[in-house]
């Protein structure tokens, strides 16, 4: 079942600018309202606005489900191993010892009111993309799986 | 320097392992299934490994504390919040280690009757993940200090094991179950959510040490400590709220239900928290208590007259494990009922309780090799009806040994572990109320009479034409059973060195609040 040519036009132009938004969610989570599972989940929504749009077959022939699912695993492990660097290091399980360190997302955070600079709070970022990939994969995985039942049905 | 290291972070190190074993197993299972075996079973070696140690080190050396994310792990409150933990804390006392160990010893043991058992099956990857996220759940569940965590590992046990259980689906017989066990469990940790939030906006604290010391036992403690109770209860398989169990144990993979009895007791870990560190002497101990001696009254009778009908010979072993986890609560329930008065808690409280306790692990292990016989059997003639069996033992020897050793140590006979925790119970108990220890002998003879019915129609009898060419069960399964198998007996033989060793400590830690609060706080 294909959608008119406006709608999947619309939806495939649309698609860049969703994932652009849900990556600045994941990006500044430490900063604005938002992190790693909103903005996975807003990319989420992009691959559905393309399912929705064009074929479900059309779809899954670029977007592959195992890749999805590696991304979820690999997500998890770079969450966990971020967590699990601080051990290595002598420190407690999860401790940030990224932040105020000077390296990346490593400035400290001057005290009072401020615009907010991206390079600060240490592993709280790293681990907002962690979940960030993560969500996007599982969230992904999800929707194919749920998808590919109904479409079933139709044909 | 790096034994120091691993002992210093072992609590973070147990729930650590089996995530990051769990996350990477889609990878390692592209390799090889071999690679992927040698994987799992070397994480949850490490994950008991880990369980001992720490348990080693709390009974040696006290609570141990361990501050996630902190600049030391001890340090579970930073000099600049005002006395309060804000970070996430494990706190790790006896009662803890000894979960640990049943969640360690159980899951080794299954994880190697897995590999066997479950070696047919297609989508492992996906089992062995959802298996160690089992564990991590179970783990992190008995460590944590925090309720909201407590929470989250519950829910992460939650959707683990409901995604275990429909993992043979079983022309959708098995998703049903599933679905139950979800529904069920969900609702139940919402509830569960609901009442941390009482406690969130009453004393503004989620850790269970800073609560305790805060606790006035208000109306909205009394609401919440009835849905924590109910909650747990429910979680626990404890009647009337067990009607999800018999469907989830007899529907799930047997290696699988052996984890689910695990999963169970940390539920009844988590109800005993909440009631003897959480509230303590502050609730009205005697109406409480025997809140929870009806409970497992109801559970012991209920369960064994349930179970004494079924032809499905995993259906009839979840029905006695609620009957058993009634023990459980009558033996803990009575220490509750008493607590306060140090007099009747010295004549037999204490008793009562390290018998409930002694259960617990006594149940996770003879309980688990039930299931793991009952999934043994099923492996090789494919069939869970009571009625299409016989004689089994002529072909499967060692199983049937194995079979025999749960049987009389679920039935309370000597000198397997049962007994010792049961002896406890009824003398204990006999002291508090003896029509209490009557019912619970009775049922106990109900449960010998309903096993030696399952054991003459599964093993005796002349040999079937068409189990005639049955043979054995693999190794691993055998080594797994063989694990819990050992356990049963030594803890049936030296009860008094178990008791002395670990269950004393755990009952003593369950009711001295002041102790659990101080690890946390510093003495505040």
């Amino acid at each position: 079942m294909k959608m008119s040519k406006i709608v999947r036009t619309g939806a495939n132009i649309l698609y860049p600018f969703v994932l652009i938004f849900g990556l600045y969610i994941v990006l500044h989570g430490h900063l604005t309202p938002g992190g790693g599972f909103q903005g996975g989940a807003v990319i989420a929504t992009g691959v559905v606005l393309v399912i929705v749009a064009n074929s479900y077959e059309a779809v899954t022939g670029m977007l592959q489900k195992v890749v999805f699912k590696a991304q979820e695993s690999l997500g998890l492990l770079l969450f966990i191993g971020a967590a699990a660097i601080a051990i290595t290091l002598g420190l407690p399980f999860f401790y940030n010892f990224l932040a105020n360190s000077g390296s990346i997302f490593g400035l400290s955070v001057p005290f009072g009111p401020n615009h907010g600079d991206l390079n600060t709070a240490g592993l709280i970022p790293i681990m907002n993309i962690a979940v960030g990939i993560e969500v996007w994969g599982g969230l992904t995985v999800i929707i194919l799986s749920m998808l590919s039942g109904l479409d079933r049905k139709e044909a | 320097m790096i034994t120091d290291a691993i002992i210093a972070n072992s609590p973070a190190l147990l729930v650590m392992i089996p995530l990051i074993a769990a996350f990477a197993c889609p990878f390692i299972g592209r390799i090889s299934p071999a690679v992927r075996n040698i994987w799992v079973v070397g994480a949850m070696v490490l994950t008991a490994a880990m369980a001992l140690l720490l348990a080693g080190e709390v009974l040696s050396g006290g609570t141990v504390v361990y501050t996630f994310g902190a600049s030391a792990a001890g340090m579970s409150i930073p000099p600049d919040s005002g006395g309060i933990p804000v970070r996430i804390v494990f706190t790790v006392d006896a009662m803890s280690a000894l979960m640990q160990i049943i969640g360690g010893v159980t899951g080794l043991a299954v994880i190697l009757y897995s590999i066997a058992s479950d070696r047919r099956h297609t989508g492992l990857e996906s089992y062995y993940t959802l298996y160690l996220l089992m564990i991590a759940g179970v783990m992190g569940m008995v460590s944590t200090g925090d309720l909201f965590n407590f929470f989250v590992f519950l829910e992460i046990l939650s959707i683990a094991s409901a995604g275990l259980i429909a993992y043979r689906i079983d022309r959708g017989v098995a998703v049903e179950a599933a679905v139950k066990y979800f529904v069920l469990s969900t609702i139940g940790a919402m509830v569960i959510l609901v009442a941390i939030g009482i406690f969130y906006g009453e004393y503004d604290a989620l850790n269970i040490a800073v609560i305790a010391s805060r606790m006035q036992f208000t109306l909205l403690d009394q609401v919440a400590l009835v849905l924590m109770i109910a909650a747990l209860g429910m979680k626990c398989g404890a009647v009337p709220m067990h009607f999800w169990t018999p469907d989830a144990y007899s529907m799930a993979p047997s290696s699988i239900t052996a984890m689910l009895v695990v999963a169970s007791q940390a539920s009844l870990y988590g109800l005993f928290r909440v009631v003897f560190t959480l509230y303590n002497v502050t609730l009205n101990a005697a109406t409480v208590g025997w809140i929870i001696i009806v409970l497992g009254v109801l559970s012991m009778v209920v369960g064994v007259t349930m179970a004494i009908p079924q032809k499905d010979v995993k259906r009839l072993m979840a029905y006695h494990a609620i009957s058993q986890t009634g023990y459980m609560l009558l033996g803990v329930g009575v220490g509750l009922a008493v607590l306060g008065n140090q007099s009747l808690l010295d004549a037999f409280g204490y008793v009562a309780m390290e018998g409930g306790i002694f259960h617990i692990i006594n149940h996770a292990m003879y309980k688990g090799l039930l299931f793991l016989t009952a999934g043994a059997i099923f492996y090789r003639i494919g069939t869970r009806n009571l009625n299409r069996m016989g004689g089994l033992g002529h072909n499967m020897k060692y199983t049937m040994v194995f079979f025999v050793i749960g049987a009389l140590a679920i039935a309370g006979i000597p000198p397997f572990n049962g007994f010792a925790s049961k002896l406890m119970i009824y003398e204990s108990v006999f002291m508090f109320n003896p029509i209490l220890s009557i019912i619970a002998m009775v049922v106990s003879i109900l449960t010998l009479a309903s096993f030696v019915k399952v054991f003459h129609s599964i093993f005796m009898g002349p040999r079937l034409p068409e189990y005639a060419d049955v043979k054995e069960a693999p190794a691993p399964m055998l080594i797994g059973m063989g694990i819990l198998a050992v356990v049963v007996v030594l803890f049936g033989l030296f009860p008094g060195v178990v008791v002395d060793h670990l269950i004393e400590p755990a009952a003593q830690a369950l009711v001295n609040q002041g102790a659990y609060i101080s690890a946390v706080m510093g003495g505040v």
